[in-house]
């Protein structure tokens, strides 16, 4: 144990809060994971510092990129951020499953408080800083395109969020270098997180990181759900937009409904763990089952939110691959929205066994069985979709397969859980575990994969390997059944969940065919990478400046790809759901405006990248008790807002010239490319314009 | 669409200042978003104080701690800040004379100010007879909720200031007005918070 240094500058800190001084005292395996993460971490930034300035690439990732205001780049960066953060949660979860499988008899691997930090990180990452920033970039991108905008009605809001996710995920790397993280999973339940259970830095590392991800989805709600209902183009009536605007806008606002709750949570277990109130302590009145009111009843919709995003993506990859409309589109609409409302009323039944009355149980039992019904409703509506479709197996279109399958199986698996008597049986064990993975890899991964290799094209101009593609769709699904269904076996066997080592040796083979589906998936991801070396490489080949590779059918084919910064040179004007399609069929989709004009579009601005960097200098802070660094970062955060609401000058003028040249040049490609028939459309031969099937 | 059409909920610029009123329908629309998830947070908080009211712990109690005649007083000081308030839009919308506005503004600034004043000396009054929040599960929550409307009304004075400078120093342009009307929606929903936590916080506490 070494002493505080210089307490009134580094709060808390000493030397063995470093894993690598941690290491050097005791190296022992458990230690030397630790150092390792934390090595591989600093390497990682400084290869990324070196790189940069090899490549002399500062100035242009500052203007092109950190202080743009362009909705396609802040979604691009969202979604960067997720696959880093999704490469280290997978690393994380084959650290676990490698764990389970040598420790069964024995301590195995790492320590017990350390596998504590394993599934704290892995959960908290997956959640909020890999599917949330991957819907929200998906959405970013693509939702101003689907409803003909030239922007989101709030550029700056919305790159203010981008930055918040980015320090909330700053917090989240910082434990594996600096401190320790939460043990508390990936709820924060107390009194694990309570200050007299672990006085430490982990669990506020975690209430921080999750404060300020959960403020930037708050704005980044408000800003889509306004987008939709204020910057339609002309004729895009609500019942006109594309599926996955439409579920979009039902993110948007169980967002602006439920990340509150969360903000309650966290903001409370700190007044408890700085100021020593008594919410949800043991003495004095507190109240731990308050917590888990709080928390479920954002971690209920929170799962509507990854979902339904995916079912849209799910939507547009089916009716397009399929060539067929999409079938019941009301009932799609309608169903979205039941289960929106419904997602509020269910949270209980992630604490049938606390000890409420069994009528209670029996409500939100039945509540919760009721979302299958919608849900259900769209599993028919897909698959009515490729009925007598011309379906092809792209990438795109194995994702959603598989997600049919596999959702249908964990959709039964919930239900057996939303039965208070069963769930009372399995609550807390693996088979909860099994379950969960079951609904968000198909449910939410695979979406956002498909959604990756499906918009891809429109997004960087070329098309990704289809090859590869397939190799790691492979990966996904098989390593998910390897890794997973064997979590319903040793569940019903009653494993319990968060177990760092296992008594009984029946549980092996269980136990080593899911390390076995564990390493499969991580293949999968490094498939992923492969494909997009591949890619890059062949990019020559598979361009598609023309746009519309696959038929589609909403506005953003419509443009270029990648689209011009203002996306469209003269709003649309549509008088129907499939305008563009059918105006394929009718003759003239590209028709030129009369007359360019000027188009304003917002300035670059510093803003939000230095709110971004001073509330993560202010949660570090408050993590070590640096109170000086922490007003100065909230301070720098009020003053940043201040000065900015008097700016003036903060749009410029794309001149019409300057518009007509771009457009040109990209009409002149269009007239120039071969029509693809659908046969052909993942052949070199696809420019980006599809053959037209009357 | 004509700029006389109603765009949005809140004091209506059409015939007044067309292109401020057209900006607006989308800038009060996303604020009244922010407004809905900030009322959730109250929400919650109202449901947390219900929850942990009788955790009292062995400690002060509601009727020990509350007193009638200052809380009266700070309603009575808020409400009239909203009419003040409700007068600054006014003379904005119908084109006063900048100090007329910047007066109003004066006016609801010192009444907010004078707001928390009070309320920071109930506060005081109760940590000094030992009602502190970390005294028991009741305190907590209340600590939680009361200040957390006093947070609010500071971050509305401190904006107060922020427009009356750009008043002063930008003039009224349609983003001066439409912040103005935003700031005005901001300050009334206090209000209603207020309300609330007069007849369910104290009122309730003071009936033994
Ligand atoms: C793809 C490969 C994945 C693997 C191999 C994996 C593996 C694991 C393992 C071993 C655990 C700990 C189970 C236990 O408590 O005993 C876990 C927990 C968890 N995982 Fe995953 N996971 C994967 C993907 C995901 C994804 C995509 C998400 C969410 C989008 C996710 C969310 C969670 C959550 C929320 C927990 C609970 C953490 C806690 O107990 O607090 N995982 N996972
Ligand atoms: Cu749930």
């Amino acid at each position: 144990m070494s002493a505080p240094l210089l307490p009134a500058l580094l709060g808390r800190f000493r030397w063995d809060a470093l894993p690598f001084v941690r290491a050097w005292e005791n190296p022992n395996a458990n230690e030397l994971i630790a150092a390792g993460a934390g090595a591989l971490v600093v390497a990682g930034a400084l290869f990324m510092v070196v790189l940069i300035t090899r490549l002399g690439r500062w100035r242009w990732l500052w203007t092109e990129w950190l202080t743009s205001l362009d909705h396609k780049k802040i979604g691009i960066m969202y979604i960067v951020i997720a696959l880093v953060m999704l490469a280290r949660a997978l690393i994380e979860a084959n650290l676990m499953r490698l764990q389970q499988a040598v420790a069964i008899g024995n301590p195995g691997l790492v320590a017990p408080e350390h596998f504590a930090e394993l599934f704290s990180t892995h959960g908290s990452i997956m959640i909020f800083f890999m599917a949330m920033p991957f819907l929200t970039g998906l959405i970013n991108y693509l939702v101003p395109l689907q409803i003909g905008a030239r922007d989101v009605a709030y550029p700056l809001l919305n790159a203010i969020g981008l930055w918040l996710t980015a320090a909330g995920a700053g917090l989240m790397m910082a434990p594996l270098v600096i401190g320790r993280f939460s043990t508390g999973g990936w709820s924060g339940y107390p009194p694990f997180t309570e200050i007299g259970f672990n006085p430490g830095v982990g669990p506020d590392y975690w209430i921080w990181a999750i404060t300020l991800g959960s403020i930037a989805s708050t704005l980044a709600g408000i800003n889509i759900a306004v987008t939709i209902y204020k910057m339609r183009c002309p004729g895009m009536t609500l019942m006109r937009m594309p599926l996955f605007a439409w579920t979009s806008l039902c993110t948007a606002i169980l967002m602006i409904f439920a990340m509150p709750p969360l903000t309650v949570a966290t903001a409370l277990l700190a007044l408890d763990r700085y100021l020593d109130f008594h919410f949800f302590t043991n003495a004095l009145g507190g109240n731990m089952m308050h917590y888990a009111n709080l928390f479920w009843m954002f971690g209920h919709p929170e799962v509507y939110i990854v979902i339904l995003p995916a079912f849209g993506i799910y939507s547009e990859v089916v009716s397009t691959f399929s060539s067929k409309e999409l079938y019941g589109y009301n009932s799609l609409v309608i169903a979205t929205m039941a289960i929106a409302v419904l997602s509020f009323t269910v949270w209980l039944h992630h604490f049938f066994t606390m000890g409420q009355s069994p009528s209670l149980n029996a409500v939100f039992g039945i509540a919760t069985m009721a979302i299958g019904v919608p849900t259900g409703v769209k599993i028919y509506n897909w698959i009515w979709t490729m009925f007598r479709g011309e379906v092809r197996f792209t990438t795109p279109m194995c994702y959603a397969l598989a997600f049919m399958m596999t959702f249908v199986l964990g959709g039964l698996t919930g239900i057996i859980l939303a039965f208070p008597p069963l769930d009372y049986i399995v609550h807390n064990t693996l088979f909860l575990v099994a379950h969960f993975h079951n609904m968000l890899i198909s449910g939410t991964l695979y979406g956002l994969l498909a959604a990756y290799t499906f918009w891809f094209p429109k997004a960087f101009g070329f098309r990704l390997d289809e090859r590869w593609g397939k190799i790691s769709c492979a990966c996904w699904v098989i390593g998910f059944y390897l890794a997973f269904m064997p979590l319903y076996v040793l569940g019903a066997a009653g494993m319990a969940r968060r177990t760092p080592a296992v008594m009984e040796t029946a549980y092996r083979p269980w136990l080593y065919a899911a390390e076995v589906g564990a390493l499969v998936l991580f293949c999968g991801f490094v498939a992923l990478l492969v494909q997009l070396w591949v890619s890059l490489r062949n990019r020559a080949a598979t361009r598609v400046f023309a746009g519309d590779p696959w038929d589609g059918r909403a506005l953003e084919w419509s443009i270029a790809a990648p689209p011009p910064e203002y996306n469209f040179a003269r709003l649309p004007q549509v008088d129907q759901r499939h305008w563009f399609f059918d105006a394929k069929r009718k003759g003239a989709p590209y028709a030129p405006p009369a007359r360019y004009e000027d188009i304003q579009m917002p300035k670059n601005s510093a803003v939000a990248p230095i709110i971004g960097i001073a509330s993560t200098a202010a949660g570090f802070a408050l993590v070590w008790h640096m109170w000086w660094l922490a007003i100065l970062g909230v301070l720098a955060v009020v003053a940043t807002v201040i000065t900015r609401s008097f700016a003036r000058d903060t749009h410029r003028l794309i001149p019409a010239s300057a518009v007509e040249r771009m457009e040109r040049t990209w009409l002149d490609a269009v007239a120039r490319a071969r029509p693809i028939p659908r046969e052909m459309e993942t052949t070199p031969a696809n420019a980006g314009l599809a053959e037209v099937h009357p | 669409m004509t700029a006389g059409e109603t765009k949005h909920p809140g004091l209506n610029l059409g015939s007044t200042d067309a292109q401020a009123h057209e900006a607006a329908g989308s800038a009060l629309f996303g604020f009244w978003a922010f407004l809905m998830s900030d009322a959730v947070i109250f929400a919650l908080l109202f449901a947390t104080y219900g929850v942990m009211l009788p955790a009292t712990a062995g400690g002060p109690t509601p009727a020990s701690e509350y007193k009638i005649g200052p809380t009266f007083l700070e309603t009575l000081v808020l409400l009239t800040s909203s009419l003040t308030y409700g007068l600054a839009s006014i003379a904005m919308k119908h084109g006063a004379a900048q100090a007329s506005i910047q007066t109003w503004l004066g006016l609801t600034l010192a009444l907010g100010l004078l707001f928390l004043g009070l309320e920071l000396h109930d506060f005081a009054g109760m940590i000094a007879h030992g009602a502190t929040p970390m005294r028991s599960g009741f305190l907590s929550a209340f600590f939680a909720l009361v200040p957390l409307h006093g947070l609010h009304v500071l971050a509305g004075s401190l904006w107060i200031v922020v427009m009356m400078a750009q008043l002063r120093i930008i003039g009224l342009d349609a983003r001066v007005k439409i912040n103005l009307l935003r700031l005005g929606l901001f300050w009334h929903f206090l209000d209603i918070i207020w309300i609330a936590i007069f007849s369910t916080v104290y009122l309730p506490g003071l009936i033994p």
